[in-house]
């Protein structure tokens, strides 16, 4: 049986997005509220693990499409057998996480589907018969509330870590649905010829923790007080437009409106002066630490603490006081 | 190879928003092309330089957004056509990229319609995806690299850019393509571009010329709608800022704040 409340499960070679089960923590609250449970919606091949976690994060159903053309993500196969899902399925909403491949599928389907998306939502309450999402626009400087009022099913993705995760119980299951893939391998055009992965790094999308260099880190070689401290606090790190554009780190660290919008525990702000356009990325974060020479700069009306000084100073005092205190 | 680029105009990233009445306003802060929209303009440019055909700009917007096209033509667009109508006002990610579908449709020939990865506006990221559902046409999303395109066998190499790193793929063309910053460097208006721009008229189509069903544009055919707009609630902390005699007091008063605060 699938429920009128579903969750879309993001993942990648087998690695759930964590975010995915704090879709699956609001779609239990939400469900609650409908007298219904929750189903999950895994895709991709080799998935038992991520059904079992699905089950262990709360859903009470799984509909799974466990298949070789669906080993490498593509848009054509996932989106193809989500789109048969749902329109048999009619679920009431669907939920899933701000990601990549949650727009692609669920902006997809949507068409597919002739309804709605909503991306990035912060906040969800129910009202008069429809979900109401409140997100950020215009680079995070306003808030809008918005509503898909009539079509169905109304699809939210969440912003990752702007709500709780459950606590797991391992060992609990349900009912497994097996589904078959729409399209066979000859009728997908799109090929993967392979992955270009940086090894060994925390992604900064997912990170609890953020270290964050700017330009004052002035350098390349910065960045290693930098990613010393972000080593010992097991967080990621994060950088500036300006610091990217300058060549000292890759892109993929970029924080701000062009870069990734990251919601940490923690952001600890090196070196960088704090543009709007930065503070697009991170002002959601929940504690935001800022480490700079410039007691006027911006990134200090947004900091909760800060630190006026040398980051070459500051930077490697605060990594040996963390690894004392964290025993590494 | 004709290539089209779809751009949106919007308020500068840095201009000072006003919200009254649920209505965004900007003041005097000009209006520009959407900065990832420059990508998408800059990457159609540089494929016509190397396989000849067309680039063609296409926004759709008030008749203020004619001066974003024309930035277009300066920068060397070959052509560009503004989808004006008051019908269209209200339309949301799935009537938009109802219209701009149509839109590319009718130009015709269009081997690669190009976007860029969102609207700064809005902040959806979605209307690309659509487009390429209501043409039929091959998606690729978050591209960082067009490795290669056969114009000839219709196929195309790219490199997206997921959480996890690159995704290098082949594919058919049509295609529709999201791009992200890195792909290109956007080139200025020339002198001459300035001047040819400046003269130009942009033709503008009407949702008749696209024969669009009414029921399916601006806000008739909006599946998400805006209930209230508002400004980010000031935060009330305001910064402690953590002082000492030496780095070493500084950083273990600062990781007593930040233990304190239970985020480690
Ligand atoms: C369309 C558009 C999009 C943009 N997107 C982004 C984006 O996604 N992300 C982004 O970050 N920016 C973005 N920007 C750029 C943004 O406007 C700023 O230019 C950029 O964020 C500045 O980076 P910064 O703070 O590192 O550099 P700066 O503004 O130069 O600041 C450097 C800071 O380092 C401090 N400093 C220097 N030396 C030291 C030291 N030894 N110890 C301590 N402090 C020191 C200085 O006091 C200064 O405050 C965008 C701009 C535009 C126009
Ligand atoms: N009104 C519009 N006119 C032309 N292109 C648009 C319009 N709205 C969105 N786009 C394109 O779609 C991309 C994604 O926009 P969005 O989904 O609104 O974030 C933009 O970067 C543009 O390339």
């Amino acid at each position: 049986m699938t429920n009128k409340v579903w969750v879309y499960i993001d993942q990648f070679k087998g690695a759930p997005n964590p975010a995915s089960w704090e879709a699956l923590g609001l779609a239990k609250t939400i469900a609650d509220l409908m007298n219904s449970g929750v189903t999950a919606v895994v895709l991709g091949s080799g998935m038992d693990a991520v059904v079992q976690k699905a089950f262990a994060n709360g859903a009470d159903s799984v509909m799974v499409c466990d298949d070789a053309t669906l080993t490498d993500y593509r848009v054509e196969p996932y989106a193809a057998v989500f789109t048969k899902m749902v329109s048999e399925g009619k679920p009431e909403i669907v939920f899933g996480a701000t990601s990549t491949r949650g727009r692609d599928i669920f902006s997809a389907s949507a068409a597919d589907l002739n309804t709605g998306v909503i991306v990035d939502a912060t906040e969800v309450v129910s009202q008069d018969g429809a979900l109401v999402a409140t997100r950020p626009v215009y680079a995070g400087k306003l808030l809008s509330k918005v509503v898909c009022k009539e079509r169905r099913p109304q699809m939210i993705l969440l912003r990752p870590r702007a709500f709780p995760a459950p606590v797991e119980t391992v060992g609990k299951s349900g009912e497994v649905i097996k589904v078959a893939a729409v399209l066979d391998e000859n009728s997908i055009v799109t090929k993967v010829a392979e992955y270009i992965v940086e090894e060994g790094q925390v992604s900064v999308d997912s990170a609890a923790v953020i270290v964050s260099g700017g330009r004052g880190v002035n350098g390349p070689e910065g960045f290693e007080p930098i990613s010393k401290l972000a080593a010992v606090l097991g967080g990621a790190v994060g950088a500036s437009r300006a610091a990217v554009d300058a060549g000292w780190i890759p892109y993929v660290h970029q924080v701000g409106q062009t870069g990734k919008v990251v919601s940490p525990d923690l952001y600890i702000a090196v070196g960088i002066s704090g543009a709007v356009q930065h503070q697009a990325g991170m002002r959601t974060a929940k504690v935001i630490v800022a480490i700079n020479k410039d007691a006027e700069a911006p990134i200090f009306n947004l900091a909760k603490y800060g630190v006026v000084g040398d980051l070459f100073q500051i930077v490697p005092a605060l990594t040996e006081e963390f690894k004392k205190r964290l025993g590494k | 190879m004709n290539i089209v680029a779809c751009v949106k105009q919007t308020p500068d990233s840095a201009a000072k928003l006003q919200v009254e009445n649920n209505h965004v306003s900007w003041g005097d802060s000009p209006l520009i092309v959407n900065p990832w929209d420059e990508y998408a303009v800059e990457e159609s440019l540089l494929l016509r330089e190397k396989f000849g055909g067309k680039s063609v700009a296409i926004s759709m917007g008030p008749e203020s957004a004619m001066e974003a096209l024309k930035t277009c033509l300066a920068v060397g667009c070959d052509e560009t056509y503004l989808i004006s109508d008051p019908v269209l006002k209200g339309s949301d990610v799935s009537s938009t990229a109802y219209t701009l579908a149509k839109a590319i449709g009718k130009i015709g020939d269009v081997d690669l319609a190009l976007f860029g990865r969102q609207a700064i506006d809005g902040d959806t990221g979605l209307t690309s995806s659509q487009v390429a559902r209501y043409l039929g046409w091959t998606l690729l999303t978050y591209v960082i690299k067009i490795v290669e395109i056969d114009p000839v066998a219709k196929t195309i190499k790219v490199e997206r850019m997921m959480e996890e790193g690159r995704q290098v793929c082949t594919a058919k063309l049509p295609a529709v393509v999201s791009v992200v910053k890195g792909i290109n460097e956007p080139r200025y208006p020339s002198f001459m571009g300035i001047r040819k721009a400046a003269k130009a008229t942009i033709p503008v189509w009407k949702a008749a010329d696209l024969g669009l069903e009414p029921s399916k544009v601006g806000a008739a055919g909006a599946a998400v709608t805006w209930m209230d707009i508002y400004p980010l609630p000031v935060k009330e902390t305001k910064v402690e800022i953590i002082q000492g005699s030496s780095p070493e007091e500084i950083a273990a008063k600062l990781a007593d704040k930040i233990m304190a605060e239970k985020v480690i």
